[in-house]
């Protein structure tokens, strides 16, 4: 299996990054969180920036960001602390579902309607 | 959509805001994958995640590109469950590696299935023993291969599992199975993992602790 981002090009992800290979420890984004685009694409924009802002029109989380972008999920975390910093896009962080029954409940609920 | 990539995007709802995790752990050729496609509304995706050995303190890319680089890959689905909730089921192998990226990729997942292959009973004994370790609440689900049949009582010892742990038999290729094994898991986090169950605070697993190697 070749994956692009894995063994084939890693210069492409310095290169996508700036030479940063983690979001840190202190990254706001969970796998799941969802994001959402608050801007359109502009010109001149990096790629895979542009890229984003494309798929988040609608709110997608960023395991499934990273899948699409194949990308590894922690230089798309990268990538999108960027896009959070210059407010393009914003974040909907998951909320704690094992302290909160309500959730867990309609977890069930969505389930059992499968 | 743009994207050449994109034409099989089914995009979530404006509405949605809080994304859920359920990992299913198990050995190569359990059947993770099928499990996941069977409940999933959209076609499983693979990515993957890497980490350095060299950790979070070293911020060189001569670290991915040498040979100190850990990736996991893995596969999830999505449920949308209503105009909210959106839960993400990840297919994970259960293999040493994994354990690495576990707080960094499933903290604060709801819980965890087990999926065994009854002919390999071995294969799960990692993942279980990570997951209590962890703290995440999980379930044992045995897929249906149609080989031998065990009593619970059996499976039970050879895995040598927690009796308040629940154990059920699955058809991870029928979507109806597929689904009761996931409503058993999201029981099971309810009764004994929930805020009012008072086993929580023994639950909670110290962030990153995995993470040094």
């Amino acid at each position: 299996m070749s994956r692009p981002g894995r063994d084939d090009s890693p210069d492409r992800l310095y290169t996508l990054t700036g030479g940063r290979t983690r979001s840190g420890p202190d990254s706001p984004f969970d796998l799941v969180t969802l994001v959402v685009a608050e801007c359109d694409p502009a010109t001149g924009m990096q790629s895979e920036h542009a890229a984003i802002l494309r798929i988040t029109e609608h709110p997608t989380a960023v395991v499934e960001l990273a899948a699409e972008l194949k990308l590894p999920v922690s230089i798309t975390k990268i990538l999108l602390s960027d896009l959070l910093t210059a407010g393009r896009v914003s974040a909907r962080h998951p909320r704690k579902a094992d302290l909160d029954p309500d959730v867990l409940e309609q977890v069930l609920v969505g389930l059992r309607n499968l | 959509m743009d994207s050449a990539t994109s034409d099989a995007r089914t995009p979530l709802g404006a509405s949605a805001d809080n994304g859920l995790k359920i990992v299913v752990v198990g050995g190569f050729g359990v059947g993770k994958t099928t499990l996941v496609r069977s409940v999933s509304e959209i076609r499983p995706l693979n990515t993957e995640e890497t980490m350095t050995k060299a950790g979070e303190a070293v911020d060189d890319i001569s670290e991915v590109r040498g040979k100190s680089a850990t990736t996991v890959a893995f596969d999830f689905g999505r449920i949308t469950l209503d105009a909210r909730n959106v839960l993400y089921l990840f297919g994970a192998p259960g293999q040493e590696r994994f354990w690495f990226l576990w707080d960094r990729l499933f903290s604060g997942t709801l819980g965890a299935v087990v999926l065994v292959d009854t002919r390999r009973i071995g294969d799960s004994w990692y993942a279980i023993d990570r997951l209590e370790h962890h703290g995440t609440p999980f379930i044992v689900a045995c897929n249906d291969f149609g080989g031998q049949t065990y009593a619970p009582q059996q499976i039970r010892e050879a895995l040598d599992l927690d009796p308040h742990v629940p154990l059920l038999d699955c058809d991870a290729r029928s979507r109806a199975s597929a689904k009761q094994v996931l409503i058993s898991l999201v029981e099971h986090v309810k009764n004994h993992h929930g805020p009012q169950s008072g086993r929580y605070d023994t639950q909670v697993p110290a962030p990153h602790q995995e993470l040094a190697l």
